[in-house]
C-alpha cells in the first residue's frame, strides 16, 4: 500500500512537471522539430533578447503585475485590518464576500468587468477608447484583492492581541501601534499575499482578454493570438524564464513561511 | 500619610449580559503595593484592564489624581502594564523593547540611552542589550517587560499575574526583586494574582475578590488572621470552618462545648462561622484535650504532617511536626486567640470541611493520570 502510494505520488509529479520539462528542453533545442532534440544551443535566448516587440510585451506584463499586486497588497492589508476588527458574524460575512470572486469563473468576471468599463467609459465619460491600461490595472487589482486578504487574515488572527495593547500602553496611538508592531507581525502574510497576487496577475489571460484595449496588451493576450500560427522557439525561451521566475518566487515564499514557523516554535519552547 | 491616587466608584462591568464586576468601590494610595487576589473569573484582571484603559466600564467611574479618566485611551494614561505573557515585541531586541516608550515621547537620544541603560541595570540585564527576545529565558523576558514599563516612569505600574509562567524557584526570586524595585522607585504597584502566598508576602494591601465583588480589603496579616467570611478564610491558607453560636462577648459554643475567644460585638446567640487554622491547633494527650478525635489519614509535607482527624463525624485538618499514626486517638486544646469568629455569609457551609479531603485528593490525581494516557 505504502509502495503504491509512493508510485502514485511520483506519477503525479511526473505529469505535473513533464510539460515544463518538455518546454525547457525545447528552448535549448537547435532544431525546430519538438519531437527531435538536435543539440544544445542558447540561440533562442539570444533571439528573445533581440526581439523588441516581444520584450515590450513582457515589460507590459511585468509593469502591470507589479503595479497591480502592489496596490492590491496595500488595499488588501488595510481591508484585512478592517475586516479583522469587525464582530465575528460580520467578519464571517465579509470573508465569504471576498472569497466568492476567487471561485467565480474568470470568464464571468472578465465579461462583467468589460461591460462595466465600456458602460462607464463610453456612456458616462463619453470616451471612444473605454478599454485602456487603466481598466486593465483596475481589473487586475480587483481580482488580486481576495488573494491578499486570504493571506493576511490568518496572520492577524494569529497575532498576540496583547502586543497591540502593549504598544498602546507604551504610548502608541492605534495607528502608530499598527505601523510599529502589527505590521511586523503580519509581514509574512503580506509578502506571501503580494507574491501570490503577482503570479496571478502575470499569468492571467481570460480576464485580461476582455478588459485590455489596443494600446496596452499584456503578454498572455498577445501569445494567444500566436497560437493560430506556429510558435517561434524564442517564445519557449521566454516561457522558460517566466517559469523559473515564478518557481523562484514560490520557493522563496515557502522558505520564508517555514522560517517564520520555526521561529514561532522556538519561541514557544522557552 | 500617602495620598489617594486612583479611586474606583461603583465600577460595574458586563460582558454580553454577564456581570463580571459588581459595583466595585476601591481606592489606591500613592507608593502602595496593592494586590488584587482571587480565583480565576473573579474579576481581578477585568479591574486591572479598566484601570489600564483597555476596557471601558459599563457603569461607574475611574478617577486618577482627581480626574475622571473613563474615556482616556491607554496611550494618554500615566500608567504602564506588565502583561501576563509579557507581550514583548518579537521584532525588536532588548534595548529597543525597553526604549520603545521613550522613543515615542521623542526624547533626546542621549537621554533615552541613559535611562534604558539605567533601567537594564536595575533589572540586572546589562549586557543583554542586543539580544533577541526569543533568545531569552522566561525570567529574563519577565525582567525586560518590567524594565520596558518602568523606564517610562509611570505613576502606576499594573502587573497581571507576571510570575505565573515561571517555575517556583524563579518565582520566589522575582517576588523579592519586584518588592525591591517597588520600594526603590516608590511607584504604585497594582498586582493581580491568584496565588495567595505571593499576595501575602509582597503586598502592603490585599484585596480579596470573588464573583466580581470585593470580599475583604486589608493588610496581609489582617486578611490572614481575621478573615471576614468563609470564602476568604478558605482561599487564604487552610481553615477548618465550623458552625457555632456566639453566646455573649468572648464566649462561643461549638461541638457542644463553650470556648473562650477574643471576638466581641456579635448579637447574643448569633449563629456564626468559627475558623480554626490547622497550624494553630495544639495536640495533647487525649485525656487533657478539649476535644478528642481519631486520626484518619496522615500526609508528609516536608515542613510538617497534614493529618485529618475525625471529631464525631466532622473531619479537621491539623498541621503538626509530630507523627501521629492512622487510628491513634489524640486530644486538642484551643487557646482563645486560635479561634476566629465570622458572621454567617453566602459562603457559609461551602468551605472548611475536610471530610472528603483524602478521597477527593486521590480521585483528582487518578483522573489527571487517566487524561494523560
Amino acid at each position: 500500500m505504502k509502495k503504491a502510494n509512493r508510485i502514485l505520488t511520483a506519477l503525479i509529479f511526473v505529469f505535473l512537471y513533464i510539460p515544463m520539462a518538455v518546454l525547457i528542453i525545447a528552448s535549448f533545442n537547435t532544431g525546430k522539430n519538438l519531437s527531435h532534440f538536435d543539440g544544445f544551443t542558447l540561440r533562442q535566448y539570444v533571439r528573445l533578447f533581440q526581439d523588441d516587440s516581444l520584450l515590450r510585451l513582457l515589460g507590459n506584463s511585468l509593469v502591470l503585475s507589479v503595479l497591480a499586486s502592489f496596490i492590491a497588497t496595500v488595499f488588501g492589508t488595510v481591508a484585512s485590518v478592517g475586516i479583522h476588527s469587525l464582530n465575528p458574524r460580520m467578519r464571517k460575512l465579509a470573508m465569504t464576500l471576498t472569497d466568492i470572486p476567487m471561485t467565480n469563473p474568470d470568464i464571468v468576471t472578465g465579461i462583467s468587468l468589460s461591460l462595466l468599463f465600456v458602460f462607464v467609459g463610453s456612456k458616462m465619460l463619453g470616451r471612444r477608447d473605454s478599454l485602456t491600461f487603466w481598466t486593465l490595472l483596475i481589473a487586475h487589482i480587483t481580482f488580486n484583492l481576495p488573494y491578499v486578504i486570504l493571506n493576511v487574515m490568518p496572520k492577524l488572527a494569529q497575532q498576540d492581541a496583547a502586543l497591540r495593547d502593549a504598544a498602546m500602553d507604551l504610548g502608541c496611538t492605534p495607528l502608530q501601534s499598527f505601523f510599529k508592531v502589527t505590521l511586523y507581525e503580519i509581514m509574512p502574510g503580506i509578502v506571501s499575499g503580494a507574491i501570490m497576487a503577482f503570479t496571478m496577475s502575470l499569468d492571467d489571460f481570460v480576464i485580461s482578454y476582455f478588459v485590455s484595449g489596443m494600446d496596452f496588451v499584456p503578454l498572455p493576450v498577445e501569445i494567444y493570438s500566436y497560437t493560430k500560427k506556429p510558435i517561434a522557439p524564442k517564445v519557449y525561451a521566454m516561457f522558460t524564464l517566466l517559469f523559473l521566475l515564478i518557481f523562484l518566487l514560490m520557493v522563496t515564499m515557502n522558505l520564508m513561511q517555514l522560517r517564520s514557523e520555526r521561529k514561532k516554535v522556538k519561541g514557544r519552547a522557552l | 500619610m500617602s495620598k489617594e491616587l486612583i479611586r474606583l466608584q461603583d465600577l460595574t462591568m458586563e460582558f454580553e449580559g454577564e456581570r463580571v464586576l459588581d459595583a466595585i468601590n476601591l481606592y489606591f494610595n500613592d507608593h502602595e503595593f496593592l494586590t488584587l487576589l482571587g480565583p480565576s473569573g473573579c474579576g481581578k484582571t477585568t479591574t486591572l484592564r479598566i484601570i489600564g484603559g483597555f476596557l471601558t466600564p459599563t457603569s461607574g467611574t475611574v478617577t486618577f489624581d482627581g480626574q475622571i479618566i473613563n474615556d482616556v485611551p491607554p496611550y494618554k494614561r500615566q500608567i504602564n502594564t506588565v502583561f501576563q505573557r509579557y507581550a514583548l515585541f518579537p521584532h525588536l531586541d532588548v534595548y529597543d523593547n525597553v526604549a520603545f516608550g521613550l522613543k515615542l515621547q521623542k526624547l533626546p537620544k542621549d537621554e533615552i540611552d541613559r535611562r534604558v541603560t539605567e533601567m537594564l541595570e536595575t533589572v540586572s540585564l546589562r549586557g543583554y542589550e542586543n539580544r533577541r527576545i526569543d533568545n531569552l529565558s522566561g525570567g529574563q523576558q519577565q525582567r525586560v517587560a518590567i524594565a520596558r514599563a518602568l523606564v517610562n516612569r509611570p505613576k502606576v505600574l499594573l502587573l497581571d499575574e507576571p510570575l505565573a509562567a515561571l517555575d517556583l524557584r524563579l518565582r520566589k526570586d522575582m517576588q523579592n526583586e519586584l518588592k525591591r524595585i517597588q520600594q526603590a522607585t516608590g511607584i504604585t504597584f497594582i498586582y493581580v494574582t491568584h496565588d495567595q502566598e505571593e499576595a501575602l508576602s509582597m503586598s502592603d494591601t490585599v484585596v480579596v475578590m470573588d464573583k466580581g465583588r470585593i470580599q475583604q480589603i486589608g493588610r496581609p496579616e489582617d486578611i490572614y488572621n481575621e478573615p471576614k467570611n468563609a470564602f476568604v478564610a478558605d482561599f487564604i491558607g487552610e481553615s477548618n470552618i465550623l458552625d457555632g453560636v456566639m453566646l455573649s462577648d468572648y464566649k462561643v459554643r461549638f461541638f457542644g462545648r463553650v470556648f473562650d475567644c477574643v471576638d466581641a460585638g456579635f448579637a447574643p446567640n448569633e449563629p456564626v462561622d468559627v475558623v480554626i487554622r490547622p497550624e494553630d491547633i495544639d495536640i495533647v494527650e487525649s485525656a487533657q484535650g478539649h476535644l478528642t478525635g481519631t486520626v484518619t489519614s496522615i500526609t508528609f509535607k516536608g515542613l510538617n504532617y497534614d493529618i485529618i482527624v475525625d471529631f464525631r463525624g466532622f473531619k479537621w485538618l491539623i498541621q503538626t511536626t509530630d507523627f501521629h499514626g492512622v487510628g491513634s486517638t489524640i486530644g486538642i486544646r484551643l487557646n482563645p486567640e486560635d479561634i476566629h469568629i465570622m458572621h454567617k455569609s453566602e459562603y457559609s457551609g461551602m468551605f472548611g470541611d475536610y471530610s472528603s479531603y483524602s478521597a477527593e485528593y486521590d480521585e483528582l490525581t487518578e483522573d489527571a493520570g487517566d487524561e494523560e494516557e
